[in-house]
């Protein structure tokens, strides 16, 4: 087992701007997304954008992985 | 019959049923200490997910959750950030500490310190620090216990007596259950968690609003500040929202009862699977954050936030309806209750007594004194919990500033070679003296930035300067270790 795939750890830092660092762009109550306020819209939005990066970064991972296998 | 009675029986039968599942469940498998704690490393993606979701699922986004955004309002949202950052910095991390723990027999997270650092002292200071931080954890199950049979029994049953009644059960199904008991409860709890959240959170806006978008814009119109950062409070802006979902993320899985649960999956790949799937749990989040929001304009004045969420369910549901939401949140605590009893339980006699008075213990022993161990803690965690007044939300930002001291060495652990065991123990102590000194001194928020992460920062600081300034210290648990064994060996 080796230490995860630098494009791995990249998507895995996409959910981070999402939901983390760039609060201040989407801490709005309008516009109303399906009668959400915007933040909490925003918020549900991502954590469905963050479980797809996961399956994104699991294929970077186990591909990477059976390179590394196939060509000692 | 009055609505108290039925509310509270049918509360109970959920907490009998859901007890006798896990009894079945850990009835004909010899209980030694291995299957007793990590359930003999056997659990598929399945159990996995539903184990995890079990202890990260607990009273707190159950209670805690409303009543933040009941009584602060945007900042609540942290939560659901911070929860989903967690599985994703979970991704990157728990594969390896459960290849490294198959490898080489770990149990515990204060293993994984002890033989990579080869530093008992701080092995034994990340055991005691675990077991300590735990104790808030704990108090947050049975306080929201507490609540849970005080709103049902309206008002008749006290709170005390209530969490007595929960802190026995929940010893006594840990004591005889085991973690395969705990995992199965977790099936049924997760059932009833997910049926109470979306029937609080679609029906209530229906039927009192006509619907969610009408209730969001009355109350964005009567309280046009609750719904974004900082909310009702004065100090939690976006710099408090960044650094609490950056510590709480990174500390998601330091916790000795969530470090633990990789050792109990049967592949690394596994817990790599989960991480995909898990996130999504946290969308039921969203629906009591919904009716959190709703309480605030249904049930005003409310002194504690913590009971928003049943206050709202007892005035809008029939008594049996009530019964079933208590029974949920019931489980919701036992079952996280149970895992963290019995994951502190262990550590505590396997990894603090054993090295420091009985270095001959044998595993019975050690499985005999954790079960000791079980009665003691929840005992102890009983008595802070009749004693304290904080709220559930407060006692778990104390724990998370507390364990995600451990991050940097477990990080640094897994990734970086030049770490040295002085250097962890120096910034795991600064860290957690920052921590306490500004939280005890109630200057958390400092500064408008959250108290445990300015800690974190320092620690690994502190951790990255030492180590380079110690001498180089060999890595006893490489990564790519097995690939050299395996081709030295074909």
């Amino acid at each position: 087992m080796r230490r995860p795939s630098l494009p791995a750890v990249a998507v895995g830092l996409i959910p981070f701007l999402g939901m983390c660092f760039s609060v201040p762009l989407w801490d709005r109550v309008s516009p109303m997304i399906l009668g959400l306020p915007f933040n909490l819209f925003w918020l549900i939005l991502w954590i469905v954008l963050s479980s797809g990066c996961m399956a994104l970064a699991n294929r970077i991972e186990e591909r990477h992985k059976k390179k590394g296998s196939t060509t000692p | 019959m009055t609505p108290a009675i039925v509310a509270m029986s049918v509360i109970f039968s959920i907490v009998f049923v859901g007890s006798a599942v896990g009894f079945r469940a850990g009835k004909g498998r010899q209980m030694n200490l291995e299957e007793w704690s990590i359930a003999g490393r056997s659990f598929g993606l399945l159990f996995m997910w539903l184990l995890m979701a079990g202890e990260i699922y607990t009273t707190f986004a159950f209670l805690g959750a409303s009543g933040w955004a009941y009584s602060r309002g945007g900042p609540a949202l942290y939560i659901m950030a911070y929860i989903t950052l967690g599985y994703v910095i979970s991704f990157y991390i728990l594969p390896y500490i459960w290849e490294l723990g198959r490898r080489h027999g770990l149990q515990t997270q204060s293993d994984f310190f002890e033989k990579r650092y080869r530093s008992r002292a701080l092995a034994l200071l990340v055991s005691f620090f675990g077991v300590l931080f735990v104790i808030p954890y704990l108090q947050i199950q049975l306080t929201g216990l507490g609540i849970i049979v005080q709103v049902a029994s309206f008002d008749q049953i006290p709170r005390s007596v209530s969490m007595l009644i929960a802190v026995t059960l929940v010893a006594l199904f840990v004591y005889f259950g085991g973690m395969r008991a705990v995992a199965w409860v977790s099936v049924l709890k997760d059932l009833l968690m997910i049926l109470a959240a979306l029937t609080i959170g679609i029906y209530i806006p229906i039927h009192y609003f006509g619907g969610v978008s009408p209730l969001f814009h009355t109350l964005a119109a009567t309280h046009p500040t609750h719904l974004v950062m900082p909310g009702a409070t004065k100090t939690m802006g976006h710099a408090w929202f960044i650094s609490t979902v950056l510590l709480s993320a990174c500390g998601f899985y330091m916790w000795p009862h969530t470090f633990g649960a990789a050792f109990t999956a049967k592949s690394g790949r596994i817990l790599r699977r989960n991480a995909i799937v898990t996130p999504l749990y946290t969308l039921s989040l969203a629906f009591i954050l919904i009716a959190g929001f709703a309480a605030v304009l249904l049930v005003p004045g409310l002194t504690n936030g913590d009971v928003s969420l049943l206050m709202l369910a007892r005035k809008t549901f029939p008594a049996w309806f009530l019964g079933v939401i208590g029974g949920a949140g019931a489980l919701t605590a036992m079952v996280p209750a149970a895992i963290i009893l019995l994951t502190a339980s262990t550590l505590f006699a396997k990894n603090v007594y054993r090295p420091l008075f009985a270095p001959q213990m044998s595993e019975d022993g050690i499985a005999r004194l954790a079960k000791t161990m079980v009665l003691i803690l929840a005992l102890t965690s009983f008595g802070l919990a009749l004693h304290s007044s904080t709220t559930l939300v407060a006692l778990l930002l104390l724990g998370y500033a507390g364990v995600t001291q451990f991050f940097p060495g477990v990080v640094f652990g897994l990734f970086w070679s030049r770490v040295t065991a002085v250097g962890v123990t120096c910034g795991l102590l600064a860290g957690l003296a920052t921590a306490a000194a500004l939280m005890l001194s109630h200057r958390d928020p400092f500064h408008g930035i959250n108290a445990g992460f300015l800690a974190l920062l320092l620690n690994f600081a502190i951790t990255i300067l030492i180590s380079l300034l110690t001498p180089r210290q060999p890595n006893p648990l490489p990564l790519a270790a097995e690939e050299e064994t395996t081709t030295t060996a074909y």
